[in-house]
């Protein structure tokens, strides 16, 4: 799992060719980027955005499509106070143009040939790069054996993965049989794998979200450093 | 050229001199955490902190020993290389100057080492004369775990993947030994006014 990510990212422009909302709060835009270099499952990007004069405002977004993907996929979360992600959900169009750097990050990535079982756990957008992580399996015709465990978004794509056995712990559609409360010590004990399978485990979602489920995974037995774990959001801690 | 995004004014801060933001970095409220795996929970009875690697006498401090050290209350913009900045944190803790008093050396860098696996490297010039600090009090309170504590450096004019939380240690080298971001693709220095990002910056 000790890759080496020797990456050196320069400003690319990237076109908007698709802009597709995901929910009321989170749009998927596909991005075509001449001289793309290629990324890991799990890397993010750099989006760079120009107001007519000259400010500019950067934010760092995770990759949603895999590594086969011939298209750049971000999946956003519009924040209501935001600076950036409001723009990009709310006013970017097909045909746009924007800097993007990338790809960037080491340790919070996975390839086919890290095999498995794996492990994804995920908060609200932190869904977005480990559905890149789980396309790639899929792309690459994997069968290493994962649970994913989320809400929300890209609800219909996991419904046609016939071997998903999908986690919903907010909300739950009508006739829903699967799990229907929040993360908890007993949940992660039975969906598994067990420590001694010694899984590959990334978590990723909101501060407070990630520290409770990385916490009890260490508390379950799973090795710490096979645990990486990516947070966002600001901590009750101002 | 960048391209304009037409309709994008921005959201600028009136209350914030933009003299204080590096390059690239926006004003941040809240305390963003961002740690690449668990969070360590060390008891403050099984924590110290030493002072190793290229040196005479190697020397290892007790939380009480620490806390009796001189307390400095350093006030200080921090910026991160996901593009967050902090202005006027306030902290307390010990000068890295205090700790390398009567030490011994001939190294130039050093590598802080925590609790977890993780290290990243410094030049002893970037750490000494006022630079940086150990501290275990943020804004009044004992550090939470999530952002360091029970302990972790405030290195502030670099940016922050350098003051490692949950540090147990510096080992001083005479060879600049680079640490787990400047391994995988972050910048050896990390100037925010330079914008030293990734290699490349």
């Amino acid at each position: 799992m000790e890759r080496l990510t020797r990456f050196a990212p320069v400003w690319r422009v990237g076109t908007a060719r698709s802009v597709r909302p995901e929910n009321a709060h989170a749009s998927t835009i596909s991005f075509a980027i001449p001289g793309w270099p290629g990324h890991l499952a799990g890397q993010h990007v750099d989006v760079r955005l120009t107001a007519e004069d000259g400010y500019q405002a950067q934010r760092s977004y995770s990759i949603g499509s895999p590594p086969e993907s011939d298209e750049l996929m971000l999946t956003i979360e519009r924040l209501e106070d935001g600076e950036v992600s409001p723009y990009l959900v709310d006013e970017l169009r097909v045909g746009d143009d924007l800097d993007i750097r990338g790809p960037i990050g080491g340790p919070f990535t996975w390839a086919v040939e890290d095999g498995g079982p794996l492990l994804l756990i995920a908060g609200g957008s932190g869904l977005v790069p480990l559905m890149s992580m789980l396309r790639h399996r899929n792309a690459a015709g994997s069968d290493v054996p994962f649970r994913p465990l989320d809400d929300v978004i890209y609800r219909a794509e996991f419904e046609d993965m016939p071997d998903v056995r999908l986690t919903l712990t907010r909300e739950q559609p009508p006739g829903w049989e699967g799990w229907a409360r929040r993360v908890d010590r007993a949940m992660l004990a039975e969906l598994g794998p067990a420590p001694d399978e010694h899984p590959h485990v990334f978590v990723c979602g909101p501060t407070a979200f990630v520290e409770l489920v990385a916490d009890l995974l260490v508390a379950l037995g799973h090795d710490a450093a096979a645990i990486r774990t990516e947070r966002f959001g600001p901590t009750g801690t101002p | 050229m960048s391209p304009i995004s037409r309709g994008f004014h921005g959201r600028r801060r009136p209350d914030v001199d933009p003299a204080r933001v590096p390059p690239g970095q926006y004003v941040e409220s809240g305390f963003p955490v961002l740690s690449y795996g668990p969070t360590p929970h060390r008891k403050l009875e099984d924590w110290s902190f030493t002072i190793g690697g290229e040196v005479g006498a190697e020397r290892t401090w007790t939380w009480e020993e620490i806390m009796a050290l001189p307390q400095e209350t350093p006030t200080v913009d921090i910026h991160c290389v996901t593009k967050w900045s902090k202005l006027d944190t306030s902290w307390m803790g010990v000068s890295v100057d205090v700790l390398l008093e009567g030490v011994e050396t001939e190294a130039e860098y050093l590598t802080a080492y925590s609790d977890g696996g993780y290290t990243t490297n410094l030049a002893l010039e970037d750490v000494t004369g006022g630079r940086a600090w150990l501290v275990h009090t943020y804004d009044g309170m004992p550090l939470a775990p999530e952002h360091g504590g029970p302990a972790r450096m405030l290195v502030p004019a670099l940016y922050f993947w350098k003051s490692a939380k949950w540090v147990r240690g510096l080992k001083l080298t005479r060879q600049d030994d680079p640490g787990f971001w400047e391994v995988n693709g972050y910048h050896n220095h990390g100037d925010p006014w330079r914008e030293q990002r990734y290699w490349n910056d």
